[in-house]
């Protein structure tokens, strides 16, 4: 078997006396879509942010691409293709959406250290930038500040920047958080789409998004996987059943 | 960013985006050199003097409006900024005058009163000092940030005052006439001109750098720090970048308000002056890069007019800064959309 693209080996996080990260170990594949599925407070956010490197883990290892990251900078992460969007919509207010995206285009290509020329007459920059805000169904949005946007056109924007710097790792934490139906089905759609290129690491609540894009779902409870497996063998897994999906269904 | 239009950019239109951002700061240069004409044919040499004072203060203004409007980081150390590149200046001035050499250890330093060496005498100065409290400073944010930027200031001002040898707290007199190169600076006319030009100049710098590269990161760390890392850019150095030249920016406008004022003292640098400078700021409008310059004239302005007339004016000063601040949001840079010339935001924070 091929190694994993993403692994995570005995991750310990505590917040006080907390584990909210608890011997959590997870195996992404490349190409692969991966739900990460849990009842709220397990932990997966937590997760999410260690693996960017926002948080630092107490105990444990993150591999990407077969090289040790525990300790790696988050910019150096999101260098080397890591792309992460946060459940709460975080974005830059007072810009336009396409300069948020143009912003992620030209961190990517690391010449911020320009100091005279405008940065919006960069063509390649901002043709880049205006391909991943149309991308995610933005394009007629560009020019609004990310202030005024809608809450689901906000969910769209972290996803136009997070497609901006080219990622080769996608996490995804709750990318459908708070959205209307039609707006979630609309990202589900579009995740369809991306889930063909990317390698996808999702979080999710919408059962029915996680069932119809993940190839592979593992299940957080209290800061462990307490099981991996095909949606199908998810769906079927009694400790799931009674650790997960039992509470959601009544 | 925001405000200038991407919808349609052909290349005619991207150029006159690009123009159009000087505007402002054009206008406010003319009308500047406007006054200057009027005062001389007037014979107001008070005139002179106050708009001079005016234009220094404006260069600070706008140099503390890059880190403070577009940076996000509220510096209360910005009057210490003066005071060195004010002392630079006041103490080879010293030394020029008595002709005794500058000694620092075993190096001798003739003295000068030749601007075209003491402002990148400041320069050379002030980047350390505001390299090393800048990058202690950033350490923190927030409320910390403005603590410890309060103390740096006032550990700069007990230096001047303990510095015995150039007057302490009395501080330094500047006896010879100062000069840039050929130019005599002592002629009021032709030193307002002078600092004009380097207003001009610090005008141009930043109306550039907040559009570049550079500063939209900047811009962005102040409006959301940790979405700025994961896109993969530590903000850290092009914060202390932008503090650094922000400090040094003031810097030279202190060797202007020495040279101007022939004179320079610890109570040039105390840290009242810093809160005073960004309340400049604030009045003038955060989000623009010439409205702190309108900030500054209209506080120096009424500190003048209210001077006069009422001995209880700092009363009345603080009533008139609290109603300015409250009814005019963004600064005095908000009048400027009833005159869309003049106010013409650059910098994208509203629409
Ligand atoms: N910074 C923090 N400090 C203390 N406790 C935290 C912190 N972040 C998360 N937690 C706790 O850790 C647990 C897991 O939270 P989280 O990762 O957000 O869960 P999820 O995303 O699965 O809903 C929760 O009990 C939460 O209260
Ligand atoms: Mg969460």
């Amino acid at each position: 078997m091929s190694k994993p693209f993403l692994e995570v080996r005995n991750l310990v996080k505590r917040f006080g006396g907390l584990a909210a990260t608890n011997n959590c170990s997870l195996e992404v594949m490349r190409g692969e879509t991966h739900a990460l599925i849990g009842p709220n407070g397990a932990g997966k956010t937590t997760l999410i942010s260690q693996l960017q490197g926002q948080i630092r883990p107490d105990e444990g290892h993150i591999f990407l691409d077969g090289q040790d990251i525990t300790e790696t900078s988050m910019e150096r992460r999101a260098l080397s293709g890591m792309a992460r969007s946060f459940q709460i919509s975080s974005v830059f207010p007072k810009f336009t959406a396409i300069a948020n995206a143009a912003l992620a285009v030209q961190a990517r290509k690391g010449d911020s250290f320009r100091f005279l020329g405008a940065a919006w007459l960069d063509r390649a920059m901002m043709d880049e930038a205006r391909e991943a805000i149309e991308l995610v169904g933005l394009g007629d949005r560009a020019e609004v500040l990310a202030q005024d946007l809608s809450h689901g056109e906000r969910r769209q924007l972290e996803l136009a920047m997070v497609l901006a710097m080219r990622p080769s790792l996608l996490l995804l934490d709750e990318p459908m958080a708070g959205m209307g139906k039609q707006d979630s089905a609309r990202m589900t759609r579009l995740l369809a789409d991306l889930k063909k290129n990317y390698t996808i690491l999702l979080v999710e609540h919408d059962m029915n998004a996680v069932f119809a894009l993940a190839d592979r779902v593992s299940v957080l409870v209290a800061g462990r996987t307490i099981a991996t497996g095909s949606p199908a063998d998810i769906r079927a897994n009694d400790d799931v059943k009674a650790a997960y999906l039992g509470h959601r269904q009544h | 960013m925001a405000d200038l239009s991407l919808i349609n950019p052909d290349r005619q239109s991207r150029l006159l985006a690009s123009a159009q951002r000087f505007v402002p700061a054009l206008v406010l240069v003319v009308a500047l050199v406007g006054i200057l004409a009027y005062a001389q044919s007037a014979g107001d040499t008070f005139l002179i003097r106050v708009f001079t004072r005016i234009m220094i203060f404006g260069i600070v203004a706008v140099a503390l409006n890059f880190v403070l409007g577009f940076g996000g980081m509220v510096s209360l150390m910005h009057a210490s900024f003066i005071g060195v590149g004010g002392y630079v200046v006041a103490i080879l001035a010293y030394h020029d005058a008595n002709l005794e050499p500058l000694m620092i250890g075993p190096f001798a330093f003739t003295g000068t009163s030749d601007l075209a060496i003491l402002l990148p005498l400041a320069i050379v100065v002030t980047v350390p000092f505001a390299a090393l409290t800048g990058l202690i400073s950033l350490r923190t944010s927030g409320t910390y940030f403005i603590m410890i930027t309060l103390a740096f200031n006032q550990m700069a001002y007990y230096f001047f005052v303990a510095l015995q040898a150039y007057g302490g707290e009395d501080g330094l007199q500047i006896i010879n006439p100062i000069t840039f190169g050929g130019l005599d600076l002592s002629q009021r006319s032709t030193f307002y001109l002078f600092t004009l030009s380097v207003l001009a100049l610090t005008l141009v710098l930043v109306t550039l750098l907040v559009d570049s590269k550079f500063g939209i990161v900047l811009r962005a760390a102040a409006q959301n720090e940790r979405r700025l890392s994961a896109i993969g850019i530590a903000p850290l150095r092009y914060k202390l970048l932008a503090f650094v030249i922000s400090g040094t920016l003031t810097g030279m406008a202190g060797a202007l308000l020495a040279t101007g004022q022939q004179f320079i003292s610890p109570a040039d640098m105390s840290w009242s002056r810093s809160g005073e400078l960004v309340v400049m700021v604030v009045m003038g409008g955060l989000g623009s890069v010439s409205g702190p310059l309108v900030g500054a004239a209209v506080y120096l302005g009424l500190e003048l007019i209210l001077e006069s007339w009422t001995e209880y004016w700092h009363l009345a000063f603080g009533l008139l800064i609290v109603a300015m601040v409250t009814l005019l949001r963004g600064g005095i840079a908000d009048l400027g959309t009833l005159v869309p010339w003049l106010g013409r935001n650059v910098s994208g924070g509203k629409n």
